[in-house]
C-alpha cells in the first residue's frame, strides 16, 4: 500500500514540474492572437453560400422496393432535385425507382450554388442464363464414324476381339480429344436365335464396348447403351458376311 | 380323361371329378416307370366319339343362317380342338335335324355309322335382335335319361356373340366330360403382330378368330404377358433409353404407369398370384432377373452372374420357382432356381435353349431348343417339353422351319407357338399344338409371333 502512494505521488510532482516549465517556455502563436477579418466575411458582405446534404435510406434497395430521400439546406432560395423538380429547402420524399439513380440536388441562394449528390442502387433481377460451353465442337459425323468404328463380335459372344480393342483405344483417343461428343452405343445381334435372348446379348455387347472406352479412361456420362437385340437388321442377308455386319456394337453421336 | 368308359361315363361324372386327383397320382406312378414320359394328351386312352348336329334353326330372322353357321363351325371345332374327343365326321350323321329334346332319338344317334357316345344339338334363332340358343348334350347309349347337359344362351345378335355362345357351351361339355378339367375356348391369346418396322400387340380369341390389335404404340413392343385375372398386360417395349417394361390395361384400354429404370428391361412374366412380375433388367449393367411387385416397385434382383440372363418364367402351380434362360456358361441354357436366386439347376445340357413355358401343373417345361447349335449343324431350333422331375425330353416340333415361344394353354393340353417355314422373323406365324405335338395348325397368317396364351 504505502508502496502504490509513494509511485502516485512521484507521477504527480513530475506532471507538476513539466506543468511548470510550459509555462515558463510559453506559447508564441496565443500572443499573437486571432484576426476576426480572416475567418468569414464582413457582417456587410452578401449572404453566404448555401450549404445542402442530401441522404438516401436504404442506399440500395430490390426493384419495386421504395427509399426515402432527405434532404437540408440552408441559406437556399431555390432547391431543385432533378428528376423531382422545385422542393422545399428541407425535406424527405419517398421514391421507388426503377433503375440505379443519382438523386441530384442543386440549392440555388443568394450566396452561389450548392450541389449535393446521393446514389440509390436498384437491383433488378436476371433472368439466370446457362453458362457458355468452353467447346462445343463435336467435330462432323464423317471425322466421327471415321475415328469411331463400330465394334464386331464372334458368333453368339459379347468378349472383345483384338481388332476390336484396337479400334475402341483409337475410338477413346478420339473421345478424349473432343471431349463434348456424347455418344450412343447400340447393341446389336444377327437375326439368328431367340429374340429376347438376343436383346440381352445385345446389352451385353454393348455395355463391352462402353466398358473398354471407360476403363481408358472416357466419362461414363457422355455414354448411353441401348441394345436393339435383332429388332433393327442392318443387313438382311442369309450369309455369315452379312451376319458379321449385324453382330456389333453401333456408335453413334448422341446428340 | 384317362380311364374312362364310354357306358359309364355319366353316372361315374362326379366320381371322376372327385377322382381327377388320384388319376393325376396314378399317372406321375405310371410316368417313372416308362422310358420315356407322356404329356396328358397322349395318355393312350381312346377318346370319347362325339356326334356334333348342326343347331336347328328356330327362328325366320334373315340373320339366322350366317349367324348358326359361325356358331355351328365354332363349336364344332372347339370341340375338335379339345384333344379329348373323337369326332363323328358331318357326313355319317343322321339326316335329322333334332332342335329339342323330344325331337331327339338317340337310339338313331347310338347305330352305326354314327356309333356316337355323346351327342350334342340344339336350337337356334335371333328374336328382337337376340340371340337365343338352346345346347343339349345326351349321353346316347343311355336310353332312360339320356340328358347329361341343357343350357340356354340369350346374348345381343353379332357375330361375335355366336361365336362366343359356341365356346361356352364347348368349354360346357368338355368340363363334363373331360373329368373336370376346365375348357379353353373361351380363352384368349396375346401376341405380337409384325406391321412393316413396328410391333403391336394383338389379341385372338384361342382358335384364331377375332384378330385385333391392342397397343398403338408405334414402336417394337414385345414379349406380351397377360395378367391371371386377365386384366392387365405386361410386355416391353422400345423407347428412347432402349426397351422398358410397359402396362396396359385391358379394363381402361390403355397403358398405366409402370416405372422406367435404366438399362434394358425385357420378358416379364407374372407371378401365379398376379402380385409379382419377374423380368430381365440391366439396371445394373449386366442383364439379370429382377422380381418386383406388379407396380413396378420393391424391385430386386434374383440372379447375379456375368452374361445374359432373360425370360423368367414362374412356377405357376407352386410360385415359389422360376426357369430362366442364361449365357452364363456360353450358349444360352435353361435353368430352373427358386424365387429368392437359390436352388439353381441347370436344365439343359447344351445346344440353344430359349423361350421357356411353365406348364399349369408345374410339372413340364416347354421351350425351344436348338440341340447342335452353330454354322451347318444339322437340325433346327424346334418346340420340347421336359419332364421337370426327370430332366427327360421329348421333341414336339420337326423339320418345320424355326420355332420359338411355346406357350401352354391353362388346361395344360394345348400348346401354341410360333413357326417360320424359312426362318425369317417376317415370316412368324402362331401354330398351335397338342401338347403331345399332334393336331398341329396355324392361327394366324405371316407376321405374327411371341403368342401368350391367357392364364384361364
Amino acid at each position: 500500500m504505502n508502496g502504490m502512494q509513494a509511485r502516485i505521488r512521484k507521477t504527480l510532482v513530475m506532471a507538476a514540474t513539466l506543468v511548470a516549465i510550459g509555462a515558463v517556455t510559453g506559447c508564441h502563436k496565443k500572443s499573437s492572437g486571432v484576426n476576426p477579418n480572416a475567418l468569414g466575411p464582413a457582417p456587410a458582405a452578401p449572404s453566404p453560400a448555401p450549404t445542402a446534404t442530401i441522404t438516401a435510406d436504404p442506399l440500395a434497395i430490390d426493384l419495386g422496393q421504395s427509399v426515402v430521400l432527405n434532404w437540408r439546406t440552408q441559406d437556399a432560395t431555390v432547391v431543385t432535385i432533378d428528376g423531382i423538380g422545385t422542393v422545399n429547402s428541407n425535406g424527405t420524399q419517398t421514391v421507388s425507382p426503377s433503375n440505379s439513380t443519382n438523386f441530384h440536388l442543386t440549392a440555388k441562394g443568394d450566396g452561389g450554388t450548392t450541389e449535393a449528390n446521393v446514389r440509390v442502387t436498384v437491383r433488378v433481377p436476371v433472368a439466370p442464363t446457362a453458362p457458355a460451353p468452353t467447346d462445343t465442337d463435336m467435330g462432323s459425323e464423317a471425322a466421327f464414324h471415321q475415328n469411331v468404328q463400330d465394334v464386331f463380335f464372334d458368333y453368339d459372344s459379347y468378349d472383345l476381339r483384338p481388332d476390336a480393342t484396337a479400334s475402341t483405344t483409337k475410338a477413346a483417343t478420339y473421345l478424349t480429344a473432343h471431349p463434348s461428343i456424347k455418344v450412343v452405343i447400340g447393341g446389336y445381334c444377327d437375326d439368328r436365335g431367340s429374340a429376347e435372348y438376343n436383346l440381352a446379348l445385345g446389352e451385353n455387347r454393348a455395355n463391352a464396348a462402353r466398358t473398354a472406352l471407360v476403363s481408358a479412361g472416357i466419362s461414363a456420362s457422355r455414354l448411353r447403351v441401348i441394345s436393339y437385340g435383332k429388332e433393327k437388321q442392318f443387313c438382311t442377308e442369309q450369309d455369315e458376311s452379312c451376319w458379321q455386319q449385324n453382330r456389333r456394337a453401333q456408335f453413334s453421336l448422341d446428340r | 380323361m384317362l380311364s374312362l368308359k364310354r357306358t359309364t361315363l355319366i353316372r361315374h361324372a362326379q366320381l371322376y371329378c372327385r377322382g381327377a386327383l388320384l388319376v393325376l397320382f396314378a399317372c406321375t406312378a405310371i410316368l417313372r416307370a416308362q422310358d420315356t414320359f407322356k404329356t396328358e394328351t397322349s395318355s393312350g386312352v381312346s377318346n370319347i366319339r362325339i356326334a356334333v348336329a348342326d343347331f336347328k334353326p328356330a327362328s325366320a330372322d334373315p340373320q339366322v343362317s350366317s349367324f348358326k353357321r359361325t356358331f355351328d363351325t365354332t363349336l364344332y371345332a372347339d370341340l375338335a380342338n379339345a384333344g379329348i374327343f373323337d369326332i363323328v365326321s358331318k357326313s355319317l350323321l343322321p339326316q335329322s335335324t333334332p332342335g329339342a329334346p323330344a325331337e331327339m332319338n338317340v337310339q338313331q344317334w347310338a347305330a352305326a355309322p354314327t356309333s356316337a357316345a355323346m351327342v350334342a344339338f340344339g336350337s337356334f334363332g335371333v328374336q328382337a335382335n337376340k340371340i337365343v340358343c338352346n345346347g343339349f348334350l345326351f349321353d346316347a347309349k343311355n336310353l332312360q335319361y339320356p340328358q347329361v347337359l341343357a343350357k340356354q344362351y340369350t346374348e345381343d345378335a353379332s357375330e361375335d356373340s355366336a361365336r362366343q355362345i359356341a365356346h361356352r357351351f364347348a368349354d360346357e361339355i368338355i368340363f363334363r366330360l373331360s373329368g373336370g378339367s376346365q375348357g379353353i375356348a373361351e380363352t384368349k391369346i396375346y401376341y405380337v403382330k409384325i406391321g412393316g418396322a413396328d410391333k403391336e400387340i394383338w389379341e385372338m380369341d384361342y382358335d384364331g378368330a377375332n384378330q385385333h390389335p391392342i397397343t398403338h404404340l408405334g414402336s417394337v413392343s414385345l414379349s406380351p404377358r397377360i395378367s391371371p385375372d386377365n386384366t392387365r398386360l405386361a410386355f416391353s417395349s422400345l423407347g428412347r433409353d432402349g426397351f422398358q417394361i410397359r402396362m396396359y390395361s385391358l379394363l381402361l384400354g390403355r397403358t398405366v404407369n409402370f416405372p422406367s429404370v435404366g438399362g434394358t428391361n425385357l420378358s416379364p412374366a407374372w407371378s401365379p398370384n398376379g402380385k409379382d412380375i419377374a423380368y430381365s433388367s440391366s439396371r445394373s449393367g449386366d442383364p439379370e432377373i429382377w422380381i418386383s411387385d406388379a407396380n413396378g416397385s420393391l424391385a430386386r434382383r434374383v440372379t447375379s452372374f456375368r452374361g445374359p440372363d432373360v425370360s423368367p418364367v414362374f412356377n405357376p402351380r407352386t410360385g415359389s420357382q422360376i426357369a430362366w434362360i442364361s449365357g452364363r456358361t456360353g450358349l444360352p441354357q435353361l435353368y430352373i432356381m427358386d424365387t429368392d436366386g437359390s436352388a439353381i439347376q441347370r436344365m439343359t445340357d447344351g445346344g440353344y435353349a430359349t423361350s421357356p413355358s411353365w406348364s399349369p401343373n408345374g410339372q413340364f417345361l416347354a421351350f425351344a431348343w436348338d440341340r447342335k447349335y452353330g454354322p451347318g449343324a444339322p437340325g433346327g431350333q424346334d418346340i420340347y417339353v421336359m419332364e421337370i422331375a426327370t430332366k427327360r425330353w421329348i421333341q414336339l416340333t420337326h423339320d418345320g422351319g424355326r420355332c420359338d415361344f411355346p406357350s401352354w394353354s391353362p388346361d395344360g393340353r394345348h400348346i401354341v407357338y410360333a413357326n417360320s417355314a424359312d426362318g425369317k422373323d417376317s415370316h412368324m406365324k402362331v401354330w398351335t399344338m397338342l401338347a403331345d405335338g399332334t393336331q398341329k395348325h396355324a392361327l394366324t397368317g405371316a407376321g405374327a409371333d411371341m403368342p401368350n396364351w391367357s392364364w384361364k
